[in-house]
């Protein structure tokens, strides 16, 4: 087992400027990880490579996560003016985390056999035009795997040289492992709808009437 | 057969009107499926290998460019047998997804369920009683040695030998889908193993039909290597054949057998030493060309260092309980973490990476699966050759589209 801690101030010190955060791992697998900012994950990634106290030569697993935009209630203890008097106040602080992609990395080393050390960067927001650097041209395991992210997450990875999509077919225009993902209707896909299909498909498909509109419309 | 020197629309810019056949043209077509200005030279031909072929090993497609028959491109296409099993176990419990990775890699759904178990053992932090671990150790190895016999048996049918070889394997991993049967109540989809140990205890007699499977093997072994290995079709075939080199491989994540046929010392049984694997006296068996062959080759002797363990897991398994009484089934919910677990699978490095947020269903459940990884190289090794040796090059990847596409 590497100390993850270590090197995140080793690379602190050789990249200055970088940014580089520690994640623990408050469960029992104990498996720390480097949250990298987007920008220098290429840099990053090429000094754990190079430097030959660890040379992690072998990128295993690549992994996206989808985090969804999250309200976090806390209590914090106020004081407050009341009635002439200090008084110690509870208040309710709604505070909003901002919804992002991520991108895991697994990298092992195979000539001094340790490992994992993980890296995760984010994107900013889980827009349809959200970028992360590739690591392909660095660790050609992840060109399936990155192609496989742009695929199911929508995450684009500029510098990937051919990029598509991997399971979905060309035309599928969504992104099914996101956690908002809405599976579409059978309607879309029945070429011959029937039964409560055919109802839906009605419904669906019936233009509204151009007298009354607000009528016809119902739920 | 020689490429025409220039694409026959570089130079006009103007968009190309679409091509009609004319009645003397051949009622096919020839050109690029994806490529954006459709353009082919003449000389180049673009077949498209599946999904339907009897040498894919399933529903896996390959669009090939052929200049004459030697290979110029290769692509692979996934997905046809995708279904989102990633979004399905992020959807039902922790336990719900164990008899669902036996349709992962249907070959071998042993070690598929201990990958499986061992990741989510990481992330709880359960352990694993030694019975347990001792049959672990043993359905693992009887899976490696029938996935190894029936992927010879299909490459060697690959190159035409249409059916002895392969039926040879086909019995002896009967023999040893007879033993998971009365083992797990299924021949193939077992769901034997469980966070902490395993479903059932072993029924009576089992350890001993089970050495009796592996004595057998061993003169099996012996009989299937004298019609294959100084074989001449098959040297002639696999020699030289797909060349993979170490460097190449290890950047592009290449594990297991593949992997060692390259000369790369790389055995998770001995890196990382899960389970009880430490306990066994095994030797890695090494290529040195990284061609065809030698990856036949690393199989075969992979196949005869796992009958010295398990000839050792038989004789040594202790009585014991068969699940760790700390470990809970119902009602499971990890503390909130993550973790990634792995084991060498007989097709590679099987991992699972699992996020909890101390829900009973996993926030993230990730499949590192090896049969897809390892066809990264695929267009690489068959580059030069010819159409019917990229059917054998892709036999010796060892591939199943369960595990590819998920």
């Amino acid at each position: 087992m590497i100390d993850t801690e270590s090197i995140a101030n080793e690379l602190k010190t050789a990249l200055p400027g970088c940014g580089i955060e520690f994640v623990a791992n408050p469960s029992p697998s104990a498996q720390s990880s480097l949250l990298i900012q987007g920008t220098d994950l290429v840099a990053v990634a090429q000094w754990l490579k190079d430097h030959s106290e660890y040379r992690f030569d072998y990128l295993s697993n690549v992994t996206g996560v989808d985090h969804l935009e999250k309200t976090i209630k806390e209590k914090v203890k106020k004081t407050q003016v009341v009635d002439g008097e200090e008084q110690e106040v509870e208040e309710t602080v709604e505070q909003t985390i901002p919804g992002y992609l991520e991108v895991v990395y697994h990298l092992y080393s195979m000539p001094l056999r340790h490992g994992p050390l993980i890296l995760r960067a984010r994107t900013g927001n889980r827009s349809n035009d959200v970028a992360l650097p590739s690591l392909t041209p660095i660790w050609r395991s992840a060109e399936f795997q990155e192609r496989e992210i742009f695929d199911l997450y929508g995450v684009t990875f500029d510098g990937h040289p051919d990029l598509r999509r991997l399971l979905m077919w060309d035309e599928f225009e969504d992104h099914p492992m996101r956690k908002d993902y809405v599976e579409p209707d059978d309607y879309e896909y029945e070429p011959t709808p029937h039964g409560p299909v055919l109802e839906r498909a009605n419904a669906h498909q019936t233009p509204p009437s151009t007298d009354a509109p607000s009528e016809t419309q119902s739920d | 057969m020689k490429t025409s020197p220039e694409p026959p629309s570089g130079e006009t810019g103007a968009d190309p009107a679409p091509v009609l056949p004319s009645p003397q043209d051949p009622p096919y077509t020839l050109r690029s499926r994806r490529d954006g200005d459709r353009n082919l030279s003449g000389d180049l031909l673009e077949i498209s290998m599946g999904p339907h072929h009897p040498s894919t090993h399933g529903v896996f497609q390959m669009d090939v460019t052929l200049d004459g028959e030697t290979v110029v491109q290769l692509k692979p296409v996934f997905g046809y047998l995708h279904r989102n099993h990633e979004k399905i176990a992020e959807n039902t419990s922790y336990l719900a997804s164990m008899p669902y990775t036996d349709r992962l890699d249907y070959f071998n759904s042993m070690t598929s369920n201990w990958a499986y178990a061992i990741s989510v053992e990481t992330l709880a932090g359960i352990e694993v009683t030694e019975r347990a671990e001792y049959i672990r150790v043993i359905v693992s190895e009887l899976t490696r040695l029938l996935n190894h016999t029936c992927l010879i048996g299909f490459l060697v049918m690959d190159m035409g030998a249409l059916g002895t070889p392969l039926m040879y394997a086909f019995r002896e991993r009967e023999k040893i889908l007879d033993l998971f049967e009365s083992l797990s109540g299924s021949r193939m989809m077992c769901n034997y193993l469980r966070f902490g140990g395993c479903r059932c205890d072993l029924p009576p007699q089992w350890l001993d039909q089970a050495r009796e499977v592996i004595s057998d093997f061993e003169a099996f072994l012996d009989s299937f290597e004298k019609l294959l290995t100084e074989n001449e079709i098959l040297m002639a075939r696999t020699q030289h054949v797909g060349v993979l080199e170490a460097d190449l491989a290890i950047n592009a994540g290449i594990t297991g057998p593949m992997l060692r046929a390259c000369g790369v010392n790389y055995d998770l049984r001995k890196v990382d030493r899960y389970g009880i694997y430490d306990r066994f006296d095994f030797k890695v068996p090494l290529g040195a060309t990284g061609d065809v062959y030698d990856r036949y080759m690393v199989r075969i002797l992979e196949m005869r260092e796992s009958l010295k363990i398990l000839e050792k897991a038989l004789r040594d398994i202790p009585e014991g309980p068969i699940v760790h009484p700390k470990a809970k089934l119902r009602g499971f919910r990890p503390k909130p973490g993550e973790a990634y677990g792995r084991i060498e699978g007989p097709k590679g490095e099987l991992g699972f990476y699992l996020i909890s947020d101390g829900k009973p269903q996993p926030y993230r459940y990730r499949v590192r699966p090896p049969s897809l990884i390892n066809l990264t190289i695929l267009e690489d090794m068959c580059l030069g050759h010819s159409v019917a040796d990229v059917v054998v090059i892709l036999g010796s990847v060892d591939i199943v589209l369960g595990e590819v596409d998920r």
